[in-house]
C-alpha cells in the first residue's frame, strides 16, 4: 500500500483517451486498491512521442511542456503505457537539457513518473488475490517499457494473482511487434510483415488471450490478428487485474 | 533477379531514397523471406544467444569493449601515429587515403607499378565502401573475390546484402545454378547439391588465382597499434592464402579499427565472433605484421596498408561519433525486425541494418538516404545486443532531427504535426476536439468495432484492421462520473 498523504496523478495517454477508455478506469481502480485517491489533470493531452520520432524537437518540447505543467506537484504520475512513460523518463531530461527553465522540471518529473505496472508491483506492492481471468495468456513485453525502462518482471508477478490465469510465454518474446507509432501508416507495409511474425508467434502458444501493456501495440496486434480472422481477445494488463475485461475484447466484432 | 529486390545499388549509385519501393519488392520476394527467417532468426539469433548463455562474463567483455573504443576514438590521432610507426618499423608502408577516389588510386597504383593481372580478395566491407573491383577492372585488373558469399555474388554481379553474411539472401540451391551457368568447364553431370561440393568446386577453381595472383587485398578487422599488426578474421581460411601468397600484400582498412594492443584485440575478438556468427571464436584469426622476414617461410615481399578516411573524422566529431566504435558484427541486422523482414538490399548501399541506417546519410548524404532513419520501430534491440553499446536508437533519432530541419517531412506530414502540435498545446481544444471527433467516428462506425479501411491510414489498414474507438473518450466520461 501507498503511504498516505501521497497524491498520486493518472496520465492517462491520448491512445487511451480516445480509442480504450476501460483501460484509464482499469488503472483508477488499481491505484485505489493501492490506497491511491486518483486524480486526473484537466490539463494534460499527450507525451509528444509522435514529434520527438518524428525528429521534431521544438514541437516536441511544447507538447511535454504542456504535460509538465499538468503534472506539477503531484508526488507520482502513472501512465498505462510503457511507452509514453518512457518518453517522459528517458527522453524528457535530454529533450530539455539546453532549457534554463525546464530542464529541472523534466527532470523531476522524470523521476516522479512510473508505467502502471512497475508503480503497482514496485512501488504499490498491489497484491489483491480476489480476481479471476479463465484463459490461455500471452503476454507482449512492448519494446519501449522493456528496454527503455526494464519493465519484464513486474506484468508477470501481478498477473500471478489472477486465478485462472495461465500465462504462456512468447517463444520470440522481445522481439517488437512492428508498431513503432508513425512507423505502423508510413511503412505500412513493413510494419505489417513485422506484426504477421508476430500474430504466428502469438498462435503457437495456443493462448485464447493476448495481453500487454501498451495500447498502440495491442491495436497493431489486434489488428492484424483481426484481419486474419483469428479468435483471439486482446485486453491491456489493467482490465484484467480490474477484473473489467468484461467488455468486448480490444478490435473484436464486427467489420 | 530472384533473392534480391530489383535495381540493386552500387557503390556510386545509391537506391537509399527508393527504400520503401525497395522494401515492397523484398516483401514479396519468396526465396529472400525464406532465406531471411531462416538465417536471421533461426540462425543467427540463436547461435549468439547460445554463445552469450556459455560465457557469464559476457556483458562486463560488453563494457570493456565499449571502453577501448571509446578510448581509441578520443585518442585517435594518437594511436594512428603509433601504429604507423610501428608498420614502418615492420618494414610496411602507410598510405594516407583520405577520400575513397584516393583508397581506389593508391591501390592502383600499388597494382601497376608491379604490373598486376590479377589481384585476389579478401572480403572487405570497406572495399565495397570504394567500389574498388569495379576500378580496378575499369584499369585492366582482374580482381577475384575469395570469400565464398563474395565469390558468389561476383557471380551474379550483386553487392552484398549482410556485412558478414553477404550471400545469405541466395539460397543453396540458386548457388548450384549460377557455378552451373559460369563454370563451364566443368562435367555438367557432376553432383554439386550438398554445400560441401559447392565449396569443394569453389575451392577448386579458386586454387590457381591464390597460386598466381600478383597482389592479395584484404581488409583488416582490426589494427594494433603496439605492434603495427592488422588481424582479419575468417571461416575460410581465405584470408590467409589472399595474404600470405602473392608478392604483395595490400590491407585496406578505415582509420577507426584501430585498437591500442593485442590484448585489447583480444578482449575485442571474445565480443566479436559470439555477438556475430555465435561462435567463441572464428576458425581462422590472423595476424600479420609487415612483409615477409628472413627466417618467415611465407609471406608476403612487400606489405602496404591503406588507411581511409572517407567522412570518418568528421563523424568523429560530430553527434554521431559513438557509431564509429562498430566492430562490424552484424549482431544489430541480426536482431533488427525492418532487416529482419526485407533483408539487406533493400537500405540501397553497402551498410544496411541500424548501424547502416547511421552511418549512410553520413557517407552518402541526407538528400539521398533520409528514408533510412525512418526505417526503424525504435525498438533498442539493436542496441541492446550491440557489443559496443552504439546507442543506436539514439543516433537514428538524431539523424531524423537532421532530415526535419533539413525539411525532408511531406507536405502532409508537416501540416499534420503542425495542426496537432497546436492542439495538443491547449488541453481544453485537444480535450473538445478529442470528445468531438471520437464521438463522430465512433457514429460513422456504427455497430462495426473495427474498420478494416480508413482515409489517411492506408498504410495501416492495408494489412491490418483499425479498432474502432468505444464511444466517449475517457476525459470525458471522467469528468461526467465526477461531477
Amino acid at each position: 500500500m501507498l503511504p498516505e498523504n501521497k497524491t498520486v496523478a493518472l496520465f492517462v495517454t491520448c491512445l487511451v483517451d480516445a480509442m480504450r477508455p476501460n483501460i484509464g478506469f482499469a488503472a483508477v481502480k488499481l491505484l485505489g486498491e493501492i490506497g491511491a485517491d486518483v486524480v486526473v489533470p484537466d490539463g494534460q493531452t499527450c507525451c509528444g512521442q509522435p514529434a520527438l520520432n518524428s525528429g521534431a524537437l521544438d514541437d516536441a518540447r511544447k507538447v511535454a511542456r504542456t504535460l509538465i505543467d499538468a503534472f506539477k506537484g503531484y508526488d507520482y504520475v502513472v501512465t498505462p503505457s510503457g511507452s509514453c512513460a518512457g518518453t517522459v523518463v528517458a527522453h524528457y531530461p535530454e529533450l530539455f537539457k539546453d532549457d534554463a527553465k525546464y530542464k529541472p522540471l523534466a527532470e523531476n518529473l522524470a523521476a516522479r513518473t512510473y508505467e502502471l505496472t512497475t508503480f503497482l508491483a514496485d512501488v504499490g506492492g498491489w497484491n489483491k488475490t480476489d480476481v479471476s481471468y479463465d484463459g490461455d495468456c500471452a503476454y507482449h513485453d512492448s519494446c519501449s517499457g522493456l528496454r527503455e525502462l526494464g519493465i519484464k518482471q513486474q506484468p508477470r508477478k501481478l498477473l500471478q494473482n489472477v486465478s485462472g490465469l495461465n500465462l504462456k510465454e512468447l517463444s520470440e518474446g522481445g522481439t517488437c511487434c512492428g508498431f513503432g507509432g508513425l512507423f505502423s501508416v508510413k511503412l505500412g507495409e513493413i510494419s505489417t510483415a513485422i506484426v504477421d511474425k508476430k500474430s504466428d508467434d502469438i498462435l503457437t502458444t495456443n493462448a485464447d488471450t493476448l495481453l500487454g501493456g501498451d495500447l498502440g501495440c495491442l491495436l497493431n496486434m489486434a489488428g492484424r490478428l483481426s484481419r486474419r480472422g483469428e479468435n483471439i481477445k486482446v485486453y491491456h494488463i489493467a482490465e484484467i487485474l480490474a477484473g473489467m475485461a468484461n467488455v468486448a475484447p480490444i478490435g473484436a466484432g464486427e467489420k | 533477379m530472384s533473392g534480391a529486390p530489383n535495381n540493386l545499388f552500387t557503390y556510386d549509385k545509391p537506391t537509399c531514397h527508393n527504400f520503401s519501393e525497395n522494401a515492397h519488392d523484398a516483401l514479396l520476394d519468396k526465396n529472400l523471406q525464406t532465406q531471411l527467417s531462416r538465417i536471421t532468426r533461426e540462425g543467427f539469433q540463436q547461435k549468439r544467444k547460445n554463445a552469450m548463455d556459455r560465457l557469464d562474463e559476457f556483458d562486463i567483455l560488453r563494457d570493456r569493449a565499449k571502453e577501448i573504443k571509446s578510448d581509441v576514438l578520443k585518442n585517435l590521432d594518437a594511436y594512428l601515429e603509433i601504429f604507423e610507426q610501428n608498420v614502418i618499423a615492420a618494414g610496411g608502408k602507410v598510405h594516407w587515403a583520405a577520400s575513397a577516389n584516393d583508397a581506389r588510386e593508391i591501390i592502383l597504383k600499388i597494382c601497376q607499378d608491379h604490373n598486376a593481372k590479377t589481384v585476389t580478395k579478401g572480403k572487405s566491407m570497406v572495399s565495397e565502401e570504394i567500389g574498388l573491383n569495379h576500378y580496378l577492372e575499369q584499369h585492366a585488373i582482374r580482381a577475384v573475390e575469395t570469400d565464398l558469399g563474395e565469390y558468389i555474388l561476383q557471380l551474379k554481379n550483386e553487392p552484398p546484402s549482410h556485412i558478414i553474411a553477404p550471400a545469405f539472401h541466395i539460397a543453396k540451391s540458386e548457388v548450384e545454378d549460377v557455378f552451373r551457368q559460369h563454370h563451364t568447364n566443368l562435367d555438367s553431370g557432376r553432383d554439386i547439391s550438398e554445400p560441401k561440393q559447392l565449396l569443394n568446386e569453389a575451392r577448386e577453381i579458386l586454387r590457381d588465382d591464390f597460386i598466381n595472383a600478383d597482389v592479395g587485398i584484404t581488409g583488416a578487422n582490426m589494427l594494433i597499434a603496439e605492434t603495427g599488426s592488422a588481424l582479419i578474421v575468417t571461416n575460410e581460411g581465405n584470408g590467409d592464402l589472399t595474404q600470405s601468397l602473392p608478392p604483395v600484400h595490400i590491407a585496406l582498412s578505415s582509420i577507426e579499427k584501430i585498437v591500442p594492443t593485442l590484448e585489447d584485440a583480444s578482449t575485442l575478438l571474445r565480443v566479436l565472433a559470439r555477438s556475430a556468427t555465435g561462435q567463441d571464436i572464428t576458425v581462422y584469426t590472423t595476424f600479420f605484421t609487415g612483409p615477409k622476414r628472413t627466417p618467415d617461410l611465407d609471406g608476403p615481399k612487400e606489405f602496404h596498408l591503406v588507411l581511409l578516411d572517407n567522412g570518418r573524422s568528421t563523424t568523429l566529431g560530430s553527434e554521431f561519433s559513438e557509431a564509429l566504435r562498430c566492430i562490424r558484427c552484424g549482431a544489430c541486422m541480426n536482431h533488427c525486425p525492418v532487416f529482419g523482414s526485407v533483408g539487406g538490399h533493400a537500405y540501397g548501399w553497402v551498410y544496411p541494418g541500424p548501424i547502416g541506417s547511421v552511418l549512410t546519410p553520413l557517407m552518402v548524404g541526407m538528400d539521398e538516404a533520409h528514408t533510412l532513419p525512418d526505417a526503424s520501430t525504435l525498438c533498442g534491440r539493436c542496441e541492446a545486443v550491440c557489443p559496443v553499446r552504439i546507442p543506436l536508437p539514439k543516433l537514428l533519432r538524431r539523424h531524423r532531427v537532421r532530415s526535419y530541419d533539413a525539411g525532408k517531412q511531406s507536405l502532409l506530414a508537416k501540416i499534420g504535426l503542425g495542426a496537432w502540435v497546436f492542439v495538443a498545446t491547449k488541453p481544453k481544444l485537444y480535450h473538445s476536439i478529442a470528445g468531438f471527433k471520437v464521438r463522430a467516428w465512433k457514429m460513422f462506425a456504427g455497430k462495426r468495432t473495427r474498420f478494416s479501411w480508413l482515409p489517411f491510414l492506408g498504410g495501416w489498414t492495408d494489412g491490418r484492421d483499425f479498432p474502432a474507438p468505444t464511444g466517449k473518450t475517457f476525459m470525458d466520461l471522467w469528468k461526467q462520473k465526477n461531477k
